[in-house]
């Protein structure tokens, strides 16, 4: 009866879950056989070939964007870390006070507010600037990217000091600890699994932007997706699938890596 | 031991703590004094609630206390923070280090305050050896069991030879039977070490046979404070005769208070001994207390008359609960032996005793 109760056992179970997969993963798997394509379609396949990873490797526009990609996404990671431990520190060692809500919610505002208005807003406002000081380099994109991910760093810190106990802290405190010392020796290493594993969030946001990007970046600071959005107005070929194929994979290795790191107790 | 005058190592005086304000306040403490002497084992037994822990929180700097003095040895300590007070806690979940060894989460203190390296090592490696612990010096904390915890966490609060040691609960995480060895293991501690403890706990029976003093608690105010034979025997009030152990009430006319004694008239019409708690003059009618092991049940016509009414067993001894005929009921708790039984059935007619030196009388 109800206590038998199982999703799995209702009829159709199997047949959606099938479908969910299909349409999740047989894109990508597509996407992925074509990479290894010998022809220059993405269509027609033409035998078994690592040609356009050698194309794409030896295309110093992909390389430039990629390392470029790193670069901000690297940056930014760890200034919007540094900015996300502080806020988890002064949203949860503290007692609640009328407030604190409105502080979360403008912690987590680049996850509410719809990205194109960020992009369009930042696009006018960095304009401002760059006409008032004359500088146009990195520094508007490192900005912008450190600003949207502060709420992705912030949300695995704020989980791991709250799950802390306080207690820890009081007890280091009651050993002659001073504040800053309880925080070097108790909270931050205690805190280090939240912190690595928001720095990896940040990094892996960081490179998969676009919006904010497009409407940021001036002449020739293209980041990977934004260079692949590029090539692709001008038509398709396998090299596009062969970066896709890369960037697939290094995406998943750190999205893993920060499941294990967060995953770690103590 | 050389004889030393009785000092004080703690003094509470007028000490309140309110929480919340405007309607919403409480008063967690209210106007708390009382001195703990250097060396004594001294407990703060009450229900939750009752403002112990608050004191224990106060005394060891986790809070600040709303008005009143925290002295250690003459030194208002109420205004530092609590890694400027030479007081150490055990705490109640143990707050054991988990990124840390054993042997680093005793050292933590010793390292805290500055100490040399060869200091700290000796020191830990001495601490290891009064709990028992040498041989897991290197394990996580995580990597033991709750009474070797328990243990470190001791040694950790031990370790920078506080003047005073606080302990909160610390043996309620335990099972029945480790806890009665920690119970005999923290006197130890204590005479050892002849660090002053006070210690926090709701266990009336905890308090009862570890303490060399015991506070009674309720609402924020300390009711009594006396030896465990003094708060057991000689309850004050109705609370603490309430809360610590089982006790019969009764009400009665006082007549001839002198020199701590009164004579109190029952309302079966016969006249027993009580004794009165010092300085305090009891009105004409007021309750006294007779602990059921302290009266004895007979057959014939007692201080007191009724009908038995329910006989519980309990291996060492008997509960005979008995409707008195005045309305009020009365247990007699009777010590059993190997031949007979407790000699008396439901529905007997009985009488109660009550010896000249078993009533007390209440303050209420």
């Amino acid at each position: 009866m109800a206590s038998n109760f199982s999703i799995k056992h209702q009829p159709g179970f199997t047949a959606i879950a099938a479908t969910c997969f299909v349409v999740l993963y047989l894109p990508i798997i597509v996407l992925v056989a074509y990479a290894f394509n010998a022809a220059s379609s993405t269509s027609e396949w033409g035998g078994f070939s690592l040609r356009w990873f050698q194309s794409a490797y030896q295309n110093t526009q992909v390389i430039d964007a990629t390392l470029r990609s790193f670069q901000i996404g690297a940056i930014a990671a760890v200034l919007s870390t540094i900015f996300a431990t502080m806020a988890a520190l002064a949203t949860t060692r503290t007692a609640p006070y009328p407030g604190l809500t409105f502080k979360y919610a403008a912690i987590n505002q680049p996850l509410m507010v719809p990205e194109i208005v960020t992009g369009v807003a930042l696009l006018i406002f960095f304009s401002r600037i760059k006409i008032f000081t004359g500088y146009s380099g990195l520094g508007y994109l490192i900005a912008a990217h450190t600003a949207f991910c502060i709420p992705f760093a912030y949300l695995p810190i704020r989980a791991r000091l709250e799950n802390m106990d306080l207690t820890l802290e009081r007890a280091a405190a009651d050993l002659y600890a001073t504040p800053w010392k309880t925080f070097r020796r108790i909270t931050l290493p205690l805190l280090w699994p939240g912190i690595l594993a928001g720095l990896m969030l940040a990094f892996v946001i960081s490179l998969d932007d676009v919006v904010i990007t497009e409407f940021v970046k001036s002449g020739g600071q293209d980041t990977l997706p934004t260079y692949m959005l590029g090539q692709i107005r001008r038509g398709v070929t396998p090299e596009i699938n062969a970066i896709s194929t890369a960037f697939l994979l290094l995406s998943v290795a750190i999205v893993t890596l920060f499941f294990f790191v967060s995953r770690k107790r103590d | 031991m050389p004889d030393k005058p009785d000092r004080n190592a703690i003094e509470v005086v007028n000490v309140s703590k309110i929480f919340g304000s405007g309607e919403g306040q409480v008063a967690a403490l209210d106007k708390v004094s009382v001195s703990i002497r250097e060396n004594e084992f001294f407990t703060l037994l009450g229900p939750s609630g009752c403002g112990k822990t608050t004191l224990l929180r106060l005394i060891a700097g986790f809070d600040f206390p709303t008005a009143g003095e925290i002295l250690l040895y003459g030194q208002d300590i109420a205004p530092l923070p609590p890694f400027k007070r030479p007081v150490n806690t055990v705490f109640q979940s143990y707050a054991l280090f988990p990124h840390m060894t054993v042997a680093d989460n005793i050292g933590f203190g010793l390292e805290m305050l500055g100490k040399p390296k060869g200091e700290i090592k000796a020191r830990v490696a001495e601490m290891l050896k009064l709990v028992k612990m040498e041989a897991l010096a290197g394990r996580r904390t995580a990597q033991i069991s709750g009474g070797q915890q328990q243990r470190v966490a001791l040694a950790r609060a031990l370790a920078p030879q506080p003047k005073v040691l606080l302990l909160d609960e610390p043996l309620s995480a335990l099972d029945y039977k480790l806890r009665k060895e920690m119970q005999i293991e923290l006197k130890r501690l204590q005479h050892e070490t002849g660090i002053t403890f006070i210690f926090v706990t709701h266990d009336q029976e905890e308090a009862l046979t570890m303490s060399d003093r015991i506070a009674v608690m309720s609402s924020g105010k300390i009711l009594q404070v006396g030896s465990p034979w003094d708060i057991y025997d000689k309850p004050a009030e109705r609370f603490v005769a309430d809360f610590i152990g089982e006790t019969n009430f009764l009400t009665a006319a006082i007549s001839g208070v002198e020199n701590g004694k009164a004579r109190a008239t029952l309302k079966s019409g016969a006249t027993i001994e009580a004794t009165v708690a010092e300085g305090f003059q009891p009105k004409d009618n007021a309750t006294v207390v007779v602990r059921p092991e302290h009266a004895k049940l007979t057959k014939d016509k007692g201080d007191v008359s009724g009908t038995v009414e329910n006989i519980v067993y309990f291996g060492t001894d008997t509960h005979i609960h008995v409707q008195l005929d005045s309305g009020d009921t009365f247990t007699v708790r009777q010590q059993n032996t190997r031949s007979a039984g407790c000699g008396f059935e439901r529905g007997d007619k009985v009488g109660i005793l009550i010896g000249n030196d078993a009533a007390q009388v209440l303050r209420d």
